[in-house]
């Protein structure tokens, strides 16, 4: 049997270092697979919730957050092709032409 | 130690050295590779929570679906530049300094509501029904319009994305 | 002695599932070694020619023969290659092609494990093996590899939405995942899946056919246009386990098309009483084989290839002796008819090979996305609203009972 806590306690690190990643990298594509990596640690968390109350309420959470995770995905490996062909960069640095 | 205890840490410990290679390598494909190994691992630890229809859409859908996505967006970039730029942005102490105090906020909260999820314990007795049907009766009867609203979001998404990759017709 | 070792593995479940993964790991090995001495003798006789004859009796040490000069080969790392993942990228396919068969019923009695998830499973595990053919055709450093690669997984996915969807159909039909369940529900039905659900085994067989890329949709590999496609770059041992793969793709295949659409280890016509009589085929079949094997080596010029083949005819009349036995014949039923069916379908993989011409590459993807696709979900859909209609009246209507409900 394994405690919740030690699920929760993995989760946050996942979570932890998803974050990390996303602030730290420049490129885009890592930093997209950071923001995967933060959707996986709160999906272990619904989970393990959902196997401690017996409900199955939890997994329909993760399930759409699966769901949801596939447009987010889809949407962005377009919009990074799409910067890739007009910017010939994926470095977030170089993409400032918002700034002012 | 139980099976299942050793189990789940391996499968931690692997999800975890994994996630930190995912973060620091410098070749885009090496990161999707040790993201797809954390995947898994984590997908393990579904199992082991008896979540077996979730490690299933995990395993199909994240994996074998999402993944390859991006496998073959990095293949068509461009990657030789990207390789060649600083990878870590200028502000990374700051921005590490803030990751830790998040998982330091998060881990303190854990640990003081640690008495409330042992409690919950109890509870876990073995479903009647299998999982995915419990999943499945749980979908489309108390969440049948969130699924309708899912896969109308997929739909713009495919949509979307068509849009978005295909080259203007000049 | 053999008791002892039964009750042995009864006690300790751990150890019982190591030795029927064993058993199931050399049982596939050497099948899929002699799947290639098999390829090679069907297309010859479907050629008019001989086939491998030189290494041993008619050839049949032609897989060790083979196997040897492969292991030998210089394992060859091209410059500018990711070393280490060109290293493990061929071990993916395989490993994802054996672990699918942990959930496969070759009998009643026999399987690795049934769980509740069986062909979830299976859908899984099988699309972990196209990061072996992305991954190694990136890894080669080398454009040949690279667009094998990008072709045979696009190839991939697209057929495995078809593949998906008429499996579904399957799932509607026997309410079930569980690959045992899915058998024993053809068993109460009296009815193989193949006649509830034609159209979904079509297309099932048509997706598998492009998914192990085999003829007619082997273009990952067209060595007119792609030298030899994704492994392009490997020697040696590697390319030997991504043809491993393969074949192990396509006993997996069969393994599964035979399981859900043509009652698995079900005798045929199970339910039909006049035709018991066909308990006795495996005796029967072996003894056949006996017969086959004395005529064919009777006249053999080489005295030890004579005394061999008469050996051999031996051997099987034994074994047809043995497996008269009627507590014998029970046991071994199941598997003598799930690998007479899975040998039938791994022989029309070959004669598919022999008779189809190529596709061209936009052929292969119309085919796939206009009408494989469209098929399924009709299938699919026209076989949901049957049962949903067919179920709320009951269903003990012969309609419903014809159909499977």
């Amino acid at each position: 049997m394994v405690p919740v806590s030690h699920v929760l306690a993995l989760s946050v690190i996942l979570f932890g270092l998803g974050a990390a990643g996303f602030i730290v990298r420049r490129n885009i594509i890592t930093i997209f697979m950071c923001i995967e990596l933060m959707l996986n640690a709160v999906n272990l968390a619904f989970i393990a919730f959902s196997r401690y109350l017996g409900d199955p309420d939890g997994q329909i959470f993760v399930f759409f957050v699966i769901v949801v995770a596939a447009a987010e995905a889809a949407m962005g490996l377009a919009i990074i092709i799409a910067v890739q062909r007009n910017r010939q960069t994926l470095s977030i640095d170089d993409l400032d032409s918002m700034k002012l | 130690m139980t099976l299942l205890q050793i189990a789940f840490f391996f499968l931690s410990a692997l999800a975890l050295a994994s996630a930190i290679l995912v973060i620091t390598r410098r070749n885009a494909v090496h990161s999707v590779i040790w993201l797809i190994v954390t995947l898994f691992s984590v997908g393990g630890i579904f199992l082991l929570l008896h979540a077996e229809f979730l490690f299933a859409v995990q395993v199909i859908l994240y994996v074998g679906g999402i993944m390859v996505l991006f496998l073959f967006v990095v293949m068509l970039v461009n990657l030789d530049v990207a390789v060649k730029q600083a990878q870590f942005s200028r502000q990374w102490q700051l921005a590490l300094a803030t990751a830790i105090i998040l998982m330091a906020e998060l881990a303190y909260g854990i640990y003081r509501g640690h008495q409330g999820f042992t409690l919950a314990q109890t509870s876990a007795v073995p479903p009647t029904i299998g999982n995915t049907q419990a999943v499945a009766l749980a979908l489309y009867q108390d969440y049948m319009l969130p699924v309708e609203i899912a896969s109308v979001l997929l739909l713009v998404a495919m949509v979307g994305a068509v849009v978005m990759a295909k080259r203007k017709l000049e | 002695m053999a008791e002892h070792a039964l009750q042995f593995l009864q006690a300790n479940p751990l150890t019982y599932a190591v030795v029927k993964i064993l058993i199931v790991f050399a049982v596939l090995s050497g099948l899929v070694a002699y799947l290639v001495y098999m390829e090679r003798k069907v297309l010859a006789f479907m050629q008019a020619r001989l086939g491998p004859m030189r290494v041993g009796p008619w050839g049949l040490l032609q897989p060790v023969a083979d196997g040897i000069k492969l292991l030998l080969k210089e394992d060859i790392i091209p410059e500018g290659a990711d070393r280490w993942v060109f290293l493990i990228a061929p071990a993916i396919s395989v490993a994802a092609a054996f672990t699918c068969f942990a959930v496969v019923p070759f009998a009643g009695n026999f399987f690795v494990t049934d769980v509740n998830i069986g062909l979830l499973f299976i859908l899984a595990v099988s699309s972990l093996g196209i990061y072996g053919i992305i991954l190694g055709g990136w890894a080669s450093n080398s454009h040949y590899p690279l667009l094998g690669a990008l072709r045979s997984s696009a190839q991939l996915v697209s057929y495995e939405v078809a593949a998906g969807m008429a499996i579904v159909g399957v799932l509607l039909v026997s309410n079930s995942l569980s690959m045992v369940e899915i058998v024993k529900r053809q068993q109460e039905m009296g009815l193989w899946n193949v006649l509830v659900q034609p159209v979904a085994c079509i297309i099932y067989v048509i997706a598998a056919v492009a998914e192990t890329n085999r003829n007619p949709f082997d273009l990952p590999e067209a060595e007119s246009e792609l030298t030899a496609g994704f492994h392009t770059e490997y020697s040696g041992f590697r390319f030997a386990l991504y043809f491993l793969a393969e074949y192990t793709n396509m006993v997996l295949v069969s393994c599964i098309a035979v399981t859900l659409f043509f009652g698995g280890w079900l005798r045929p016509f199970q339910s039909v009483r006049a035709l018991d009589f066909l308990n006795y085929m495996p005796p029967v079949g072996l003894l056949g084989g006996a017969v086959f094997v004395f005529l064919l080596g009777r006249h053999n010029r080489v005295p030890m290839e004579r005394v061999f083949f008469i050996g051999l005819a031996v051997v099987l009349v034994l074994l047809a002796g043995l497996v008269a036995i009627p507590v014998v014949l029970n046991a071994v039923q199941g598997i003598f008819w799930f690998t007479v069916k899975v040998l039938a379908f791994l022989y029309a993989f070959i004669w598919y090979r022999a008779t189809f011409p190529r596709y061209r590459y936009d052929q292969l993807m119309n085919v796939g996305w206009r009408v494989m696709i469209p098929l399924a979900l009709a299938n699919l859909i026209v076989t949901a609203v049957l049962r949903y209609f067919l179920s709320s009246h009951g269903s003990a209507s012969p309609a419903a009972r014809l159909i499977g409900f």
